[in-house]
Formats: C-alpha cells, sequence, structure tokens
C-alpha cells in the first residue's frame, strides 16, 4: 500500500499555485507532454481566460521518492482571491499539510497571511515555498526574513523553486512527503466522509467529492447521508486523476469521489458525513463554518418565462458553489427573480458567469448592496439587503450600515496614494505598522458598501500592482443612509435603486446618470435619465434619440443580408431588458455602482 | 378615406415574377459601389456563352414574366450585337409579357444616338441613367467617368427617341456638399422631367476604395443631423415637384411609374435573378449566385448550375423581411403582419403619436420621418411582443 499525503497550496494571488500545480503534475508523471497545457487544474473556461482559480480542485499524484518509498499523494489547488477564502478553509478540512507559497520578489502579501492564520486554524503542518527564485527581482534573503518575523514560521524549512521554469519541484515533493504527517484513521472503523464539494452530472446525478476519515466505502454499498438520514446505494467509487478514476474503494485518509445515483439536488450539502447505513458512525465530522454572505443582489431571467428554468440552473449551481445563498424575490420592474447573497464581488461576477455559460442563463443582475440595519421610530430594528425595501424616511429614527477593518499591505512610497483612495471611501481611524523597512501595513475602518466595488481594482491601480488587501467584519455603525432613486423617462425603476451616504449621494447620482447614459443605447426616443432622493432631482443626464437609421439600398434581390443584420439586432435586443419603453443592457444594473475615478 | 383605400389597392404590386440579369462588367470600378463587377471586357464573350448554358439551366423555372430588368455593372458597355444577342437569348427562352416593363441601366457616356436607338428596337421600354451628380467635382469624387453636360446630353437623346420611362439615379450627402448644392442638382434634374427618380444617400459599402479611406480617417459621412435634414429637403423638394415618395430612396411622377421590377424585391414577389451574384427567390427560398465571372463560367462550362448558396425561409423569417421591407414603403404593411398583444398595440400607438408612422385602414405606413429610421422600426415593432 502506498503512504498517503493529503496537501493543499495556498497563497497570495498571482504568486503561482497553479503553475507550481502543474509543475507537480508533470513532474509525477500524470500527464502526457502532449497532452499538457498550463493552468491544468483550473479546467473551468473562466478560470482560464482570467488566469485565476475560482473552484478548489483535487487530483491524486502517484510518488516514488528517493527511497524508493511509494506515495499517493492528493494536491488540492485552492484559489487565491479574497473571495474565495471559503473555499480554501472547505480544502484545508481535508488536508494534514500546506505548502504555503511566497513570491520571492513581491514577499509576503495580505492574502499570504490570511492564509496562514486559515492554515493554523485547522492546525496543519505549513511548508514555506519560495518561488519565482529566477527573478531578477528575487529577492530570497528578505523573503526569508518576512518568513521568520511576519510568519513567524522556520525559514530554515523554506524550499526554493522556480514553478516557471522547474526547478526544485522534486525538492518540493520529498518535503511533502517529509514534513507533512500521514492521515489518522482507522479503516476498521465505522465510516466517515467529509463531503467538500459536489457536481452536477446530467448522466450520473450528482458527483460527491469527499475525504474519507475513517472506514471504508465500497461499490455496492449503501451510505447514508447523516443530515438528512436519505440512503443511496453506491455505483462507483474512484480517485481523481485528469479525469475521474475509478476504484473498488476508498478508506481512511483517502481524497475521492462517489457516485450514488442522487439526483435530488438539494440532498448534497457540503459539509455533510457520508456514513454506512449499515454501521453508521456515532457522530458526524465537524463540517464547516456557515458563510455568511456580505454581497447582496438579485438575479432575473431576461425573459419572464425562463424562470422555472432558473430555478434549476440556480439548484444545480449551488451544489458547486455552497457559498451561494439565493431565496425568491420580485421587482415591480423585472418580476420574479431571486435575492442572492455572495462574498464579494469577483464572486458575484463568477456566478453570473457561470451561470450565463454552463447554464445557459439570460440573466440581469441588479447593482449589489450590503446589509443595512434601520431602527424605526416604533422601536422596531429592521434589516434590509435590498434598496427596494427602503423604509419610508419619516419612520427612520437610526440607519446603520456594516463596517470593515481593511488591512492593506503596501510598499512606503504608496502611501499618500493609498491614504488618499482609503479616505475618499469614508475611511476612518487609521493605523500604521511597519513590517519590514519599505513595507507599510495600513488599517483603515471602513463602510463595507465602500469597498464592495472596485477598491481593489482602484487599490492595485494606486500602488501600480504592490498593494494588497485583506479585510475583516467589524460590525455595525450608524450614519445618515438615504435612497438614491433613478428615474427612466420620469418612471422610477426599483433595480437601480441604492442606499448611499447622505453626503456622496450628489456625485453618486452623478456618476450613476452618466454611467448609465453610456450603458444604455441610443432609442427612436429621448430618454432621460434622473437620479433623485425622495421626490428631488439631484441629477440627469439625457440620451438623444436616433435621427437616422436607414439602408439606402436594399442591394438589389439580395434580402437576405438585410435581414440577417436585423436578426442579429433583434437577438441583441432579447438579451436586454425592457422596462416601460426602455430596453437596458445587463451591464446597466451594475454600471450605476461604477467608480468615480477613471 | 374612401379615396385613400383605393389608391393602396391600384398600389398592390403585380404578382407576376420578375426576370433580373446582371451584367457584371464595367469600363472602370467607381469606387463607392458594392455591386459585383469587373473592369476587364476580354470575358464577355466566355460570360455571353456561359449566359446561355445558365439560361437552359432555369428555363421552365418560372412563368410569365412581367418585368425584365437589366442591371449591372453596366449593361450599356456591351456593343449592340451582343446586347441584341443577349435579348434574343432571353426572349426565346422565357415567357415574357406583352407590357413587360423592360429596363435597362445606362451610363451616360455610353449613350450615342446608335446604341440608344438600338436599345429603343430591342424592346427596352425604361433607362434606368446613372447620373449621380450635376456637378463634376463631385462626379469626379465619384469616379464616375461622364460629366454633368453629358448627361444632359443623354437625357435629351432619350427623349428625342421616344423614351417615355426615364429614370435618373442620384447620389447625395458626401462630405462638404451643402442643402443648397444638392437642390440645385435636383433641379437641374426634374428639368428634364425624369418619370422616376432613385436619390440614394451615399453610405460607405464594404470591400469598396471608399471604406478604405474612411478606415483611413480620408473620409467621413455627414453627421446624423446633416444626412436626416438632406433626406427631408430631398423629399419635400421632389413632393412639391409632383412626386410621390413610394420608397425610402426611390420617387416617381405618378404610381404607373414606380419600378414595377424593383418593387417584386420589397413585396415577396418571385424573382429569377441570372449572371454572376444575382438573387433569385420564389416559394420560400431564396438562392444566388457565384460571385466571380471566372467560376460562374467554369461551372456552367462544366455543367453545373453557378449557384453559390440558398436559404429556405422560416414563416419567423418571411414575416420579419416582411416587416422591414414593408417599413421602407410608403404603402406599409398590414396591420395583421405585427403581432397582436398589448405590449405591441401600446408600442405601435407610441410610434403613431411620435410621428413615425399613421395606422390607417389596417395599414401600417411610415412616415417621412419613420423612413429614417426604417432599420429600428422592425427591431421596436417585433421586440417589444416577444419581450412580453
Amino acid at each position: 500500500m502506498p503512504e498517503i499525503r493529503n496537501f493543499s497550496i495556498i497563497a497570495h494571488i498571482d504568486h503561482g499555485k497553479s503553475t507550481l500545480a502543474d509543475r507537480l503534475i508533470q513532474k509525477t508523471g500524470m500527464v502526457d507532454e502532449r497532452m499538457f497545457r498550463d493552468q491544468l487544474l483550473d479546467t473551468m473556461d473562466i478560470e482560464r481566460e482570467r488566469g485565476i482559480t475560482i473552484k478548489s480542485q483535487a487530483i491524486t499524484l502517484p510518488f516514488v521518492n528517493a527511497d524508493g518509498q511509494e506515495f499517493e499523494l492528493n494536491l488540492i489547488d485552492t484559489p487565491g482571491h479574497v473571495d474565495f477564502s471559503y473555499e480554501v478553509s472547505r480544502a484545508l478540512a481535508s488536508c494534514e499539510g500546506v505548502l504555503l507559497l511566497v513570491d520571492a520578489s513581491q514577499g509576503v502579501e495580505a492574502q499570504t497571511l490570511a492564509n496562514l492564520y486559515a492554515a493554523m486554524e485547522h492546525d496543519l503542518e505549513i511548508i514555506p515555498v519560495i518561488n519565482k527564485i529566477d527573478l531578477p527581482s528575487a529577492d530570497i534573503e528578505r523573503v526569508k526574513e518576512q518568513i521568520e518575523i511576519d510568519l513567524g514560521l522556520d525559514s530554515d524549512l523554506a524550499v526554493l523553486c522556480s514553478a516557471k521554469k522547474g526547478t526544485g519541484i522534486e525538492d518540493v515533493l520529498e518535503a511533502i512527503t517529509e514534513l507533512i504527517p500521514p492521515p489518522a484513521g482507522h479503516i476498521d472503523k465505522p465510516l466517515a466522509a467529509l463531503i467538500f464539494d459536489a457536481h452536477y452530472d446530467p448522466f450520473r446525478g450528482t458527483v460527491v467529492s469527499c475525504r474519507v476519515s475513517s472506514g471504508k466505502v465500497s461499490q455496492g454499498d449503501t451510505i447514508r447521508l447523516m443530515s438528512t438520514g436519505a440512503t443511496y446505494k453506491v455505483e462507483e467509487v474512484g480517485i481523481f486523476r485528469l479525469t475521474r478514476e475509478p476504484k473498488d474503494s476508498l478508506s481512511a485518509g483517502q481524497v475521492g469521489y462517489i457516485l450514488a445515483g442522487i439526483k435530488t439536488v438539494s440532498d448534497t450539502r457540503i459539509g455533510d458525513t457520508i456514513t454506512l447505513d449499515s454501521r453508521p458512525a456515532s457522530n458526524p465530522l465537524p463540517g464547516f463554518k456557515e458563510v455568511k454572505p456580505v454581497v447582496f443582489s438579485s438575479v432575473y431571467p431576461v425573459a419572464s418565462d425562463e424562470y422555472q428554468s432558473l430555478v434549476d440552473a440556480l439548484e444545480k449551481y449551488k451544489l458547486n458553489d455552497a457559498a451561494l445563498v439565493y431565496q425568491k424575490d420580485s421587482s415591480a420592474a423585472l418580476g420574479m427573480g431571486f435575492r442572492c447573497g455572495f462574498l464579494g464581488l469577483l464572486h458575484l461576477e463568477i456566478v453570473q458567469e457561470r451561470l450565463e455559460r454552463e447554464f445557459s442563463q439570460s440573466i440581469i443582475m441588479t447593482s449589489p448592496t450590503v446589509q443595512y440595519r434601520f431602527l424605526l421610530t416604533k422601536g422596531k430594528t429592521i434589516t434590509i439587503d435590498n434598496p427596494i425595501y427602503y423604509p419610508d424616511p419619516v419612520t427612520i429614527e437610526k440607519a446603520y450600515e456594516p463596517y470593515i477593518r481593511a488591512n492593506i499591505l503596501t510598499p512606503e512610497r504608496y502611501m499618500g496614494a493609498v491614504m488618499d483612495l482609503c479616505t475618499e471611501r469614508r475611511g476612518i481611524d487609521s493605523r500604521f505598522n511597519c513590517p519590514t523597512p519599505g513595507r507599510l501595513e495600513i488599517q483603515f475602518d471602513m463602510p463595507l458598501a465602500e469597498v464592495i466595488y472596485d477598491f481593489y481594482d482602484r487599490l492595485k491601480t494606486v500602488t501600480q500592482g504592490y498593494g494588497s488587501f485583506d479585510y475583516d467584519l467589524l460590525d455595525y455603525r450608524e450614519n445618515d443612509l438615504v435612497k438614491l432613486d433613478i428615474l427612466l423617462n420620469g418612471e422610477k425603476v426599483d433595480a437601480l435603486a441604492q442606499i448611499v451616504h447622505r453626503d456622496r449621494a450628489r456625485p453618486r447620482a452623478i456618476i450613476a446618470c452618466e454611467r448609465l447614459k453610456d450603458e444604455i443605447p441610443r432609442h427612436l426616443f429621448k430618454i432621460a435619465i434622473q437620479g433623485a432622493i425622495g421626490g428631488t432631482i439631484i441629477a440627469r443626464s439625457t440620451i438623444s434619440p436616433f435621427r437616422k437609421d436607414v439602408t439606402a439600398k436594399c442591394y438589389g434581390g439580395d434580402i437576405t443580408r438585410k435581414r440577417k443584420l436585423l436578426e442579429k439586432q433583434k437577438k441583441g435586443k432579447k438579451r436586454m431588458k425592457m422596462i416601460g419603453s426602455v430596453t437596458l443592457p445587463q451591464s446597466a444594473f451594475v454600471a450605476v455602482l461604477k467608480s468615480d475615478s477613471k | 378615406m374612401q379615396n385613400k383605400q383605393i389608391q393602396i389597392e391600384q398600389d398592390t404590386p403585380s404578382h407576376f415574377p420578375g426576370l433580373y440579369v446582371h451584367v457584371p462588367f464595367c469600363r472602370s470600378k467607381c469606387p463607392y459601389c458594392g455591386f459585383y463587377s469587373i473592369a476587364s471586357p476580354t470575358l464577355i464573350p466566355r460570360w455571353l456563352n456561359a449566359f446561355k448554358k445558365e439560361i437552359s439551366h432555369c428555363k421552365g423555372h418560372f412563368k410569365e414574366f412581367d418585368s425584365l430588368y437589366l442591371g449591372g455593372g453596366t449593361p450599356t458597355m456591351l456593343d449592340i450585337r451582343d446586347l441584341s444577342n443577349l435579348m434574343d437569348q432571353i426572349f426565346n427562352n422565357f415567357d415574357i409579357a406583352q407590357d413587360a416593363e423592360i429596363t435597362i441601366e445606362a451610363n451616360p457616356c455610353d449613350l450615342n444616338r446608335e446604341k440608344a436607338a438600338a436599345i429603343k428596337s430591342l424592346g427596352f421600354n425604361r433607362i434606368s441613367l446613372g447620373v449621380q451628380s450635376f456637378e463634376d467635382n463631385e462626379l469626379s469624387f465619384l469616379g464616375r467617368r461622364h460629366t454633368a453636360r453629358q448627361a444632359e446630353r443623354a437625357m435629351k437623346l432619350l427623349r428625342s427617341l421616344g423614351f417615355e420611362n426615364i429614370g435618373v439615379d442620384l447620389i447625395y450627402g458626401f462630405q462638404g456638399q451643402s442643402i443648397k448644392g444638392w437642390i440645385n442638382t435636383l433641379k437641374r434634374a426634374i428639368e428634364f422631367e425624369p418619370e422616376h427618380l432613385s436619390c440614394y444617400q451615399l453610405s460607405i459599402e464594404k470591400q469598396t476604395p471608399f471604406v478604405r479611406l474612411y478606415k483611413k480617417g480620408l473620409l467621413s459621412p455627414l453627421s446624423e443631423e446633416m444626412q436626416s435634414a438632406f433626406f427631408l429637403t430631398t423629399s419635400k423638394f421632389l413632393e412639391q415637384h409632383g412626386y410621390t415618395h413610394y420608397e425610402i430612396s426611390n420617387f416617381a411622377k405618378n404610381n404607373s411609374f414606380f419600378s414595377r421590377h424593383n418593387r417584386k424585391y420589397w413585396h415577396h414577389v418571385p424573382y429569377l435573378g441570372l449572371g454572376p451574384s444575382a438573387h433569385s427567390f420564389q416559394n420560400s427560398t431564396r438562392w444566388w449566385n457565384i460571385k466571380s465571372v471566372k467560376k460562374y463560367c467554369e461551372m456552367l462550362e462544366g455543367g453545373k448550375a453557378p449557384i453559390d448558396g440558398y436559404e429556405n425561409l422560416t414563416e419567423e423569417q418571411l414575416r420579419l423581411e416582411k416587416i422591414s421591407l414593408g417599413l421602407r414603403t410608403s404603402q406599409g404593411l398590414d396591420l395583421n403582419k405585427i403581432p397582436d398583444s398589448p405590449e405591441s398595440n401600446n408600442m405601435l400607438l407610441r410610434l403613431q403619436d411620435s410621428g413615425f408612422l399613421q395606422i390607417i385602414n389596417n395599414k401600417i405606413m411610415p412616415t417621412k420621418k419613420g423612413f429614417l429610421v426604417a432599420d429600428q422600426l422592425p427591431l421596436y415593432l417585433l421586440s417589444f411582443a416577444e419581450h412580453s
């Protein structure tokens, strides 16, 4: 029997996780050189296009060490962006150790720290790996110092490598086998397997990814999901190579998948424990911390008759993304839909794109917002995550919004720019810390609403890519919050409303009107766009109508060419949403929030 | 109201099919023109032979034609012998009605007395004369080989030979052109009292020298406001002078001079197109010939029909075309072509109130303002119904 090691790679975004994973896969001979492509584990198109990892992926690598001992290394690749920390923590629950990757020229970043703490919480063995040592700007000594001081890890254990050049990969593999302990757990005990991921296969039903903590599960067994008590007959078990590879059984310590004809999507719950019906485990495994969404937005089908199809798509999607929460919702302008909670803006964007690509849904998403609290004159407190439910202003005693503590790491020279950005976003109570010479840790307390949009992008811009950002939710604080309505040709569009701080209402309204002017195509009629608080108009813009749009000649008998153009335009229009007499593209609904500074 | 209805009924286009022959040769290529032609006359004899073969492929497919249209290219570039040969082929193989409208597109510089008389004797009863402008500087900008004087001489000549249905083609809306200058061109055109006028607003066509100039920034179209002003002025001026504005770019002295042939394209009446790049339509099928004289000849010489592609139009596509073509004509389209839903009825009323169309006797008729946005109107009438 080969020995098992379960490990994960964690790192700040862009420090080279996916590249290191690629090299480990290549080194262990898992893929033909012919079949190899970069970012091998990022199977979604959207991951490859954006060069980021969204979903954790598991793969089992066979490895024989220098002493000739056989190993089965289960690598769980994880996302790097702050929005997906949840994916990371779930992956960590299935491991005994991690490779903490640090870029040799960038050094320790905010997300490196956040990931390190997550790994410590799970009591995992941590191996620091310094990547990109081939870069001319690499400063290995400085990074080692950061590992000692900032991270409190033993820098002598750090493995040096260049995933891009393929140097040091052997050392990384040896370190995994030497330093990471084998999984505990007995094969003779009752089965307990933790579901850490799932996705829906139209032919096979739900594919459950799990890690077996104790016992053994084989084809033909009857399994029980401990939270619901539902039982299923196991059709197939196996491990993840590049595709699913069936095995006779999965036993304690192994990571793999189970197919059991689970057709009811909602039966599978991430964090649930699988046991055997005939010999159940006495207690379920500790599941995962429930994630709390921080950003909210509504999803509507473009065509109202596609509502049912959206219901099905969301159910199946949710299987593969436990962090998404949603409930029914309706809007005067957009009809029936869902109010969804997300972990952040990138998460929202990814959900939107995946629903469109993988589930062929044409959807409209409204501008994202946070959860607000209002103390009403009658003494009641209400919480709303949708501007539609903004209470009658005369009944509002006090208004509260969520605050975060932003942790920003940046080279000292960008201090001024970062300070400006944070104060512009209503940041207060700044603190500074100087972990290593030349680097600055800046803390700000800020309203969450100010960072959900493009704060991260703006931070990257003002620090020329060097700044990094992470945050913790703090508390709710009182503020003067008003509802900014948007009117199109005099008609209020509920889905375009937002809640803003009174002092910021006017500039925000002006921006929203300008953005909408850019996003809404010209019509045959003039379109007046207005921003209003209560009955007072505080901003406006106008879209002038078409004066002329006609082809002079219909090309003899070639009507086909003309019709094809019309068909294309018609299809484009179908993807837009009709509100009153105005057609709005999907982009308009989030455009109202876009940044003030270009 | 009663009168109006009678007039609409008289306007109904004929249901006989039309025959189009594409003569794919020009003496030189005009830089704005997107129609297919080549400037090498050496291929004419080979093309004529191939054309005979094409005729034998299609004869019998269509019954009696009541229009024949020789377009191009420049059909008047053919010498009298070739032209008469071509017409013999057509008349010997197809059934052309006694009172058919028989049109030839003519370039002013090809028309001497002998050629014009021959054209008359070959049976042509309608001439579409490519004048384009009465300003010599504009003619040279457009790459035309003739002068304004030549065009005037050609018109006089045609009249003196007894042609009673003359159409003049004009282009307007260039960079730097003034409305006053354009009206002047129109005035000079109507001095000859042509029965028909086609006034095309300059558009920049794909794969032409103009599109290359445009991409380099050396040619820019007029602003939308200017284009709109040019269009409305044209319509008003010609209507004041007794012309009916019956299609976006077409005007006629009265409805008996509406182009019978062109109207077939706009009303889904069957038509057969012969020659390279020509399109045909019958029974919801549209097909088109290969856009290359050489390949056209090779295919026919090899015993094959020179067809490049075809499509069978679905009900939905037919409806879309009917609506978009209908809204390009003053006659408009039947109200029942538009889906009957509260949303589309609201939209119809809105478009009527805003002055884009009129609804009279269950017909939707575009106004002049509607003509100006005719490419948008079908989208409004259809998308609103489908969004509901």
